[in-house]
């Protein structure tokens, strides 16, 4: 699926992450920032990674700015991004859900 | 050449940078800083110093903030040795740190350096770590703002110890020395730990008339204070002691009678600060006599109770108060190891701490070995060190207090974060950590960049 807009989800607090996609034409682009990120960059990359897919982004720049969230919390905001960066929060993906 | 400083002025602290930048503006090179501790408003000249070649090696309770940072990024030629409190005092008494000047800010002394750290502008309580100083050093400096008339008294430091008393403006910023007034906790984290804690203390056997307790200074310890006062009351059990920093809800337990003495080795609270010039049941003690284990008798090895915070707890029950999950120093051994000797140890402490992992399944540092720790508080339950099957039976049947074994808090901890990778270090030891007999408990390695 083609990105339509460029979208944003989360907040910069304590736990919580805030994600930002953008059209991008050279595949799955991270720009990571992460107060744990010697310890879980690579399990962040891997939850939103896992989320593009189920929605079939193939190309997309992906900017991460990640306060320690659990992986729920990335997962869930990944969704709600995803889905207003390809402007369909009126049909959620259920299945993805 | 080896100086040192007492923090006692915490993040108020003016007297450290005034002597350091003087130090650094008149060419001093390759100098030891032994002070008790270092606060982040030291951080910055510290900093200065070492890039100078002015400071080569440190021995301290602990750094944080640019400086930790920095050390861990291997800016320091020597490794920084870390000592607790006690051991500290060892260290000094026994010759292992050999003071040639000591700086002590203090906020009055009369002009032949009669001085104490409970009145003035910038009154911080309790001299207790920089008595050892004043005790110890080849040359002592006292640096003040507020000269009292001839003799002053109560003496802490006195005048047959002084060389040297140097006036200035202001020693320190009184909003910044100490918190102000302590409010009771409204995290529910923290005042579920802290219920839990209370519970522990209350239900052990050493729960009866004239127990002893140090408690520290963060919210859930505070909380703590405030329970056991209630169970005090309730239970009419009244204590001989309450040992080592002490703050205002611990010197109110002090005024209703319910703790007999206060053994005051520093004040973290301005209400406690102020109370003991006018309290003669709140003793100034100085670091040896609180926690030194090679003097002939220190005050924690009559300590019944310690409650202790942790960054991370393993397995093995051993704690890290000292390094970060980045694997960054960024804390302070204190009077941790000290304390920790105390016949029932509890570390109170979230399971988590956002994404990461409170008890793990090693700590990056040791500081205070498992051997001495006794039980885990956790907001989710408790663990007990299985070498206290008389603490187990004690405490395997109260309400409310769950009991799992050390394993399964850490598998909940894990299920939560997820599994962490590995920090990187390089094989550059950049600070050692003393056990408090002096004995090398551990390293701390250089990050990888």
């Amino acid at each position: 699926m083609e990105i339509k807009k460029t979208a944003i989800a989360g907040t910069l607090e304590s736990s919580d992450v805030q994600i930002m996609l953008t059209q991008g034409t050279d595949g799955i682009v991270f720009d990571l920032v992460s107060d744990v990120v010697k310890q879980f960059d690579e399990a962040i990359k891997k939850t939103i990674n896992q989320v593009l897919s189920e929605y079939d982004v193939q190309n997309v720049i992906v900017k991460v700015v990640d306060k320690g969230a659990l992986d729920m919390v990335i997962k869930a905001r990944t969704v709600a991004v995803v889905q207003r960066a390809l402007d369909i929060v009126d049909e959620p993906k259920w299945e993805v859900l | 050449m080896t100086i040192s400083f007492h923090h006692h002025f915490r993040e108020g602290d003016y007297v450290f940078n005034i002597i350091m930048r003087s130090i650094i503006d008149h060419g001093y090179k390759n100098l030891t800083l032994a002070p008790s501790s270092l606060t982040n408003v030291m951080n910055d000249i510290v900093v200065e110093a070492i890039k100078k070649g002015v400071v080569t090696g440190i021995t301290s309770s602990g750094m944080r903030g640019s400086l930790g940072d920095a050390v861990s990024h291997g800016i320091l030629k020597n490794p920084v040795i870390f000592r607790s409190h006690g051991n500290r005092a060892r260290a000094i008494e026994s010759g292992d740190i050999k003071i040639d000047v000591a700086f002590l800010g203090v906020p009055n002394t009369d002009d032949m350096g009669n001085a104490n750290g409970m009145d003035g502008v910038a009154a911080f309580g309790s001299l207790g770590y920089a008595l050892i100083d004043a005790q110890y050093a080849n040359t002592l400096v006292l640096i003040t703002d507020n000269i009292k008339p001839y003799p002053n008294t109560p003496a802490s430091i006195k005048q047959t110890q002084v060389d040297y008393i140097v006036q200035i403006n202001e020693v320190g910023n009184p909003d910044k020395i100490g918190s102000g007034a302590t409010r009771f906790t409204k995290d529910p984290k923290e005042l579920k730990i802290a219920k839990m804690v209370n519970d522990v203390i209350v239900n052990s056997d050493y729960f009866k008339n004239d127990f002893s307790f140090q408690t520290g200074s963060g919210g859930a310890a505070l909380a703590v204070t405030r329970f056991l006062r209630t169970t005090m009351i309730d239970k009419n059990i009244k204590a001989a002691f309450a040992l080592g920093g002490i703050t205002k809800p611990t010197v109110d337990l002090l005024n209703e009678g319910l703790v007999a003495k206060v053994m005051d080795v520093q004040d973290f609270d301005k209400g406690a600060a102020e109370s003991m010039k006018d309290n003669p049941y709140q003793q100034e003690i100085d670091a040896s006599w609180y926690a030194d284990p090679a003097n002939k008798g220190a005050m924690v090895d009559k300590l019944d109770v310690a409650i202790l915070s942790a960054l991370e707890i393993d397995t093995k029950f051993n704690v890290n108060v000292m390094s970060g999950s980045d694997g960054i120093i960024r804390g302070a051994i204190g009077g941790h190891q000290d304390a920790a000797t105390a016949k029932l140890t509890i570390i109170s402490a979230p399971l988590v701490r956002g994404r990461i992992a409170t008890i793990v399944p090693e700590v990056t540092t040791v500081i205070t070995p498992g051997d001495s720790i006794d039980v885990i508080v956790t907001e989710v339950g408790i663990a007990i060190n299985p070498k206290r099957q008389d603490l187990m039976a004690q405490l395997k049947n109260v309400p409310g207090l769950p009991l799992y074994t050390i394993e399964a808090l850490q598998e909940k901890a894990e299920k939560i974060v997820g599994t962490p990778k590995p920090l990187q270090f390089t094989d550059r030891v950049v600070a050692v950590a003393e056990y408090r007999d002096g004995t090398l408990i551990d390293v701390i390695k250089q990050v990888k960049e």
